[in-house]
C-alpha cells in the first residue's frame, strides 16, 4: 500500500532580521548556506555569528542542493494529510530539517539520495525540500 | 563545591487527578505545594525558596509565589522544560549549601489534558527564535521529532519495534497496581506493535499519555531533614546540560545524558551498576532506551536488547524503573514528566511505593529527565539520591 505525497499547507516562516536573503534565493530556486571564512566551515540554520568559531566573517554561499538522508519520519495522524519530516546531511556535511516531497513516502529509506527542490509557504515563501534521486 | 550531602527532599506529593477542567493552573501549583508541605510536616511560613518553571501562570515566579503569599529570599524560574524540576532540585542543594535558603519548595502543574493538546500538533514556541524560519515550514511536533530519533537508532544499531515496546509493557505491568494511573491495563508487546502508527515508526502505545495534575517537592537543609519524621532521602549528585544541531552537524545518536550521567555519577561516587530504581523520563519509549544507554546501564546502541524480556520489571528485571507507570501509562502533568519522576524516585527510597513494585532495600536511586525534544534541542538533567 502506497501513501502517495500530497500537496499540505505549508506555514509561513516567521523571518528574523537576516534571514531574508536566504528566503529571497530560495525564490529563485536556490539552496543558500552560511560559510565561515575564519574557520572555513559550513552552518545551517543560517547565522550572524559563526556557531564553531564566533567569527563575523560568515557570507551566504550556493549549496550544490543534494545529499542524502540522515533520517526521517512520517507523520500519519493530526494532519489534514500524511507528511514526512527528515533531516537531510547535504554534501556540504551540513544537515538541514526538512521535507521530503514527491514521492511515495512509503518507500523513503535513511541514506537516500535526495535532491533540494521548492514548497511555497502559505504566505507565498519557498521553502527548500527535497525529492529522492 | 559539591551538593553532596548538603540538603535532602524532605516532602513530596503528586497531584491525584489526571483531568482537572474546573481546577485552575494556579490552584494546582498551590494544591500540590500544600500537599508537598504537609507531607514533610512543614507549614507554608518555613519556605523562604520557590522554584518553578515554564508550566507556572506568566512563566514567572512571582505570580505563583504571590497566589500562595510567600516570603522569600530565594527564587529560581529556570525552565529545562520537562527536566526542568531535577534541576530546580540541585540549584535548591546549591542555594541551601550557599546559605541562600533553608526550605525549598518547586512546583509543578498544568491541564494540557482539558485544554486538548496533543503530540502531533504544530506548538507555537513564540518569538525571535533564530530556528523557528528554518523549521516549523516543515511541521515539527513533539511526536515526529522522536520518531526521527527512534529511526536513526533503528538504522545504526538495529534496534526493533519490538524492542522499543517492551518499555511500554514494563511501564503497564507497573501502572496496574497505581489506582490514579491514566493506564493501568498490562500490554504485551503484540498489542504496542499493533497499536496505530502515529509517526514512524512510533506507534500510539509507544507515546505518553497527555494528563492533567502536577506534583510538588520540598529540598531543606540537612538540621532540618533530622529535625522531621520523614525518611532521610539524601541528594548526593547531579548534573545537567544542553544539547542541540551543533551548528547543523547534527548527531541524534546520543542525548545530554551522555554528559549530566558521568557528572551526577562522579558528584555522587557511584557508577549505574550500583543504582536500585531509575525513574527514567519516558515521553517515548525510545527516550527511555537512549537515556539507559547514555546514563551508561548498557552500552550504547544495545538499549534495545537492555529493555527487552521485562528487564525494567520491578521484581523481575535487572533494573526497576518508572514504578508509578511513568509518563508512558500514570501522567504527564504539564506535558512535563519531570517532577514525577523525582517524586517515584522518593517514594522508592522511602519504601513507600506499592508492595508490589517497592524494590526491597532500595537505598539508591537516579532520576533524569529531558526537556524540549531529542530531535532538536533539549535539555538534560540527572539527579543521584540515598536513603541515609
Amino acid at each position: 500500500m502506497a501513501t502517495q505525497y500530497q500537496e499540505r499547507k505549508m506555514r509561513d516562516p516567521a523571518l528574523n532580521p537576516g534571514d531574508q536573503p536566504y528566503f529571497d534565493a530560495a525564490k529563485e530556486g536556490k539552496l543558500m548556506l552560511k560559510k565561515c571564512n575564519a574557520c572555513g566551515e559550513h552552518h545551517h540554520y543560517p547565522r550572524a555569528l559563526c556557531p564553531f568559531c564566533f567569527s563575523e566573517k560568515v557570507e551566504w554561499v550556493q549549496a550544490k542542493g543534494t545529499g542524502e538522508i540522515y533520517t526521517y519520519s512520517v507523520t500519519r495522524r493530526g494532519g489534514p494529510t500524511p507528511y514526512c519530516i527528515a533531516y537531510v546531511t547535504l554534501d556540504e556535511g551540513v544537515n538541514m530539517m526538512t521535507n521530503i516531497v514527491d514521492c511515495d513516502l512509503d518507500t523513503i529509506k535513511v541514506g537516500q539520495k535526495v535532491q533540494v527542490a521548492f514548497k511555497q509557504t502559505e504566505g507565498g515563501f519557498a521553502m527548500p525540500v527535497f525529492v529522492p534521486m | 563545591m559539591t551538593i553532596k550531602g548538603k540538603a535532602y527532599i524532605v516532602g513530596a506529593y503528586e497531584h491525584p487527578l489526571r483531568k482537572a477542567p474546573d481546577k485552575s493552573v494556579a490552584q494546582l501549583h498551590a494544591e500540590v505545594a500544600k500537599g508537598a508541605i504537609e507531607d514533610a510536616g512543614l507549614g507554608k511560613d518555613d519556605i523562604d525558596g520557590y522554584f518553578c518553571a515554564g508550566d507556572a501562570p506568566g512563566a514567572n515566579v512571582w505570580s505563583m509565589a504571590n497566589y500562595m503569599n510567600l516570603k522569600l529570599r530565594h527564587v529560581d524560574s529556570t525552565d529545562m522544560g520537562g527536566c526542568s524540576y531535577l534541576v530546580h532540585v540541585a540549584h535548591a542543594a546549591q542555594a541551601i549549601a550557599a546559605g541562600k535558603c533553608n526550605v525549598a519548595l518547586v512546583t509543578l502543574a498544568g491541564r494540557p489534558n482539558s485544554e486538548g493538546s496533543s503530540g502531533t500538533q504544530v506548538r507555537d514556541r513564540g518569538v525571535n527564535l533564530p530556528d523557528a524560519p528554518f523549521e516549523m515550514p516543515y511541521s515539527p511536533v513533539t511526536v515526529n521529532l522522536y520518531a526521527m530519533v527512534a529511526m536513526r537508532h533503528m538504522y545504526e544499531y538495529g534496534t526493533t519495534s519490538e524492542q522499543l515496546a517492551w518499555v511500554k509493557v514494563a511501564a503497564s505491568h507497573h501502572a496496574q497496581y497505581n489506582p490514579n494511573a491514566m493506564l493501568r491495563d498490562v500490554v504485551t508487546v503484540e498489542q504496542v506493535v499493533n497499536s496505530p502508527m502515529i509517526s514512524d515508526p512510533l506507534h500510539r502505545l509507544d507515546c505518553c499519555v497527555v494528563s492533567d495534575g502536577g506534583g510538588a517537592v520540598i529540598v531543606a537543609k540537612p538540621e532540618i531533614a533530622r529535625s522531621l519524621k520523614r525518611p532521610l532521602v539524601k541528594i548526593t549528585g547531579a548534573g545537567e546540560t544542553t544539547k542541540g544541531q551543533m551548528g547543523g552537524k547534527v548527531d541524534l545518536s546520543y542525548s545530554g545524558a551522555r554528559w549530566t550521567g558521568p557528572l551526577a555519577f562522579e558528584e555522587a561516587g557511584v557508577k549505574p551498576s550500583d543504582i536500585k530504581y531509575a525513574s527514567i523520563y519516558d515521553s517515548f519509549t525510545i527516550t527511555v532506551i537512549m537515556q539507559l544507554e547514555d546514563l551508561g546501564f548498557c552500552k550504547k546502541g544495545e538499549g534495545g536488547k537492555f529493555v527487552s524480556d521485562g528487564n525494567l520489571i520491578s521484581g523481575i528485571g535487572k533494573l526497576p524503573f518508572n514504578t508509578d507507570g511513568g509518563g508512558l501509562c500514570n501522567n504527564h502533568p504539564a506535558n512535563r514528566g519531570g517532577m514525577t519522576k523525582i517524586i517515584e524516585a522518593v517514594r522508592q527510597l522511602r519504601g513507600e511505593a506499592h508492595a508490589k513494585v517497592q524494590v526491597p532495600s532500595c537505598d539508591l536511586a537516579l532520576a533524569h529527565g529531558t526537556g524540549g525534544a531529542l530531535g532538536h534541542r533539549h535539555g538534560s538533567a540527572t539527579l543521584i539520591m540515598e536513603r541515609e
